[in-house]
């Protein structure tokens, strides 16, 4: 990050995980598509950052790059503050297990043939992270009683066919948790739980973050869960592939700069009537989210933005940086320039 | 919108099916009873499992074949004023019924749209089948086309893959509308789709029913989604409505702890810090409910009658609303504050 407003950028906390002009694109029919393009992120240790964004916005796989399950086409990431690319032997291999995820989906993610107990041991056993039968039981037993799957002794002889969407859920944080991680990456680890099961879910996940230090990078398309959760700590809003806002959850939440966090913020129904009715409404210049082989050039939301200024928006490409009275970093040349104040 | 509370077009009464499993008879629908008026949107609310889906299929006459209507009645009221009990219909009466009287509009639009299909077949073959020409069919279409803001002819030629999700939803919120249907039923019509393309297809159907003048059915998990469209919102637990009445009061005025208990779960993104409370436990089994009052294991107001009878449906405000607990003073003292 080379940019003036460094200094919000930062946490206060030593950053663990620095993406540095991150790009990543895949390949589809012989056509190449640019999912990210120059993503600078730093997540602190012990932090709470929260990825948003609408599908195809690159959130997952901003997710899969920090966890490690994919590599940048170009960029370097850093892990306490050296090059992933020097980490070697052992070194890797702890740095591997530092780094860990929860899927969204617990019907997908745990193989429906082992039991609670066979997929918690397997990642214990595999990376030699307890020492003999006896102890391998002891810490099977403490990892289920840390996501609340008691009495453990009922549990570690159920097939997950057996439990809810959200015991299954627990059994996949617990699996992360096998290799006593620094971060973990939660990819819509909620949505497809009940909404009065997704709220024991994140206190779970806040409560484990205080007793292990952990770092939790929350990835949803939820923006009030996002704001419930990441309330004390920072918000990232993404659009086609590129991060056009951040900062402290609060003054993103209650006081938007970009214009495409405007429109979201004002598009989300409330679980309040008269709010959600009387809620001011932001139109779009247009309803259609452009394909990702086509992004229009400039800021790639001047076609639908209602703020565009000719010239400038599908001009130049901005770059997140610092605002006139504003605390967080936008992606947004007249927000920058001092135009288009409240919010 | 014209809210007509003096048609009903659709009367429930008593209302329950079951599915015959393995283990015993799975009470998926228990005893519903509810109205809903001309111009009137109903929001059903509940986790997955509390019947929800099984009272909409019922209402379509569509359920599974081990499933059984074990009591009550579907009284459907026709513009000329005729009422028939739906559970009286045979198959052919029932295919006259949907669409042309109740259309339904199905959570992932590209399940529903049959992807060899271009929409104009899906428009002609529907309008066929309830005796409407190919000429009237093409105008009507692409006038709801255009309410539902979509570029009509290009539509109108374009199979279901050559479409966006946002889009396909609307295609199918206006098939819904081909017929001129009173009731529409919708099973969580937004909930795969993005924030932007929620607010379009909210805005869209909001417009539509102010300029046709049909009824809702809206079957949800969201709670704001019903806030913003409901007039009246019916909460289901464990295959009971237990509480039903206009927007405002279940919001403000929750009478059930039920209610409550899941608004007190749904953050809202402008109330800034907010103190959130799940619900402890899971819902109950439903081949053995539990006695008493069927949320009375997982409820923070629990009393001892709640665990021995089932607490009796209680109306408000002269029959606006009602609900059944025990507990409804206290549940109403903390009530949730407006935002």
């Amino acid at each position: 990050m080379v940019t003036d407003g460094v200094q919000t950028m930062t946490t206060t906390a030593r950053p663990l995980v620095q993406l540095e002009g991150i790009y990543r694109s895949f390949v589809k029919d012989r056509q190449v598509i640019p999912v990210l393009q120059d993503i600078n992120l730093e997540v602190g240790e012990n932090e709470i950052l929260c990825l948003v964004g609408e599908s195809g916005c690159g959130k997952t796989t901003t997710g899969k790059i920090i966890a490690g399950l994919l590599e940048p086409s170009r960029g370097v990431m850093r892990v306490a503050d050296r090059p992933v690319g020097d980490y070697r032997g052992r070194e890797k291999a702890l740095l591997r297990r530092q780094l860990q995820i929860v899927h969204q989906d617990p019907f997908a993610s745990l193989n429906p043939a082992h039991t609670i107990g066979d997929i918690l041991s397997f990642p214990l056993k595999r990376h030699r992270m307890t020492e003999g039968g006896a102890a391998l039981k002891r810490r099977i037993w403490e990892l289920l009683t840390m996501v609340d799957l008691t009495p453990p002794g009922d549990m570690v002889n159920k097939y997950p066919h057996q439990l809810s969407g959200g015991q299954r859920q627990r059994v996949s944080i617990a699996r992360a948790l096998t290799v006593q991680p620094k971060l973990i990456v939660a990819d819509e680890a909620v949505s497809m739980v009940d909404v009065s099961i997704r709220i024991t879910l994140l206190k779970m996940l806040l409560r484990l973050r205080q007793e292990l230090g952990l770092t939790i990078v929350f990835i949803t398309h939820d923006l009030a869960l996002a704001k419930y959760f990441a309330w004390e700590g920072r918000i990232a809003v993404m659009y086609l592939g590129r991060i056009v806002e951040i900062g402290r959850t609060p003054d993103v939440i209650a006081h938007p700069a970009h214009p495409y966090t405007r429109a979201l913020l004002a598009a989300v129904p409330e679980a309040d009537p008269e709010l959600t009715r009387h809620k001011q409404t932001i139109a779009l210049r247009s309803d259609d989210i452009p394909r990702l082989t086509d992004i229009p050039p400039g800021c790639a939301f001047h076609p639908r933005c209602p703020f565009y200024t000719e010239g400038t928006c599908d001009g130049h490409t901005p770059h997140l940086k610092s605002a006139p009275g504003r605390n967080q970093q936008v992606a947004c040349i007249p927000v920058q320039q001092g135009a288009l104040q409240g919010g | 919108m014209s809210l007509d509370m003096n048609k009903v077009v659709l009367s429930v009464r008593d209302l329950s099916v079951s599915y015959q499993a393995r283990r015993g008879r799975v009470r998926a629908v228990s005893r519903v009873s509810f109205d809903l008026h001309a111009g009137e949107t109903l929001a059903l609310i509940g986790e997955s499992g509390c019947g929800k889906s099984t009272l909409n299929l019922a209402l379509i006459r569509q359920l599974p074949k081990n499933a059984s209507i074990d009591s009550g009645s579907i009284a459907y009221t026709y513009r000329d004023g005729r009422t028939i009990n739906l559970l009286d219909f045979d198959k052919t009466a029932m295919r006259r019924y949907l669409w042309s009287e109740c259309s339904m509009v199905f959570q992932g639009a590209l399940n529903s749209l049959n992807p060899v299909l271009r929409v104009s077949d899906l428009v002609y073959e529907t309008a066929a089948a309830h005796g409407i020409g190919r000429l009237e069919a093409l105008t009507r279409a692409l006038t709801l086309f255009e309410q539902v803001r979509l570029d009509a002819k290009r539509v109108f030629n374009s199979y279901p893959h050559e479409m966006s999700g946002g889009m396909r939803q609307r295609v199918l919120l206006a098939l819904s509308l081909l017929l001129r249907p009173q009731i529409v039923i919708m099973d969580e019509p937004t909930t795969a789709v993005d924030i932007l393309t929620q607010r379009s297809i909210l805005d869209v159907l909001k417009q539509l029913r102010a300029e046709l003048n049909f009824s809702v059915i809206f079957i949800s998990h969201d709670l704001a989604v019903a806030a913003e469209i409901a007039d009246t919102v019916a909460t289901m637990y464990a295959g009971e409505i237990v509480e039903i009445g206009p927007v405002n009061d279940v919001f403000y005025r929750s009478r059930h702890a039920y209610t409550l208990s899941l608004l007190n779960a749904a953050p809202r993104l402008s109330a800034g810090a907010e103190t959130l409370e799940s619900i402890p436990g899971s819902p109950p089994d439903l081949i053995e409910p539990p006695p008493g009052c069927k949320f009375h294991e997982r409820c923070a107001y629990v009393q001892p009658i709640c665990r021995t009878t089932p607490p009796p449906m209680v109306a408000y405000d002269s029959g606006a609303g009602r609900a059944a607990c025990h507990e409804t003073a206290r549940v109403l003292a903390d009530a949730r504050q407006k935002v």
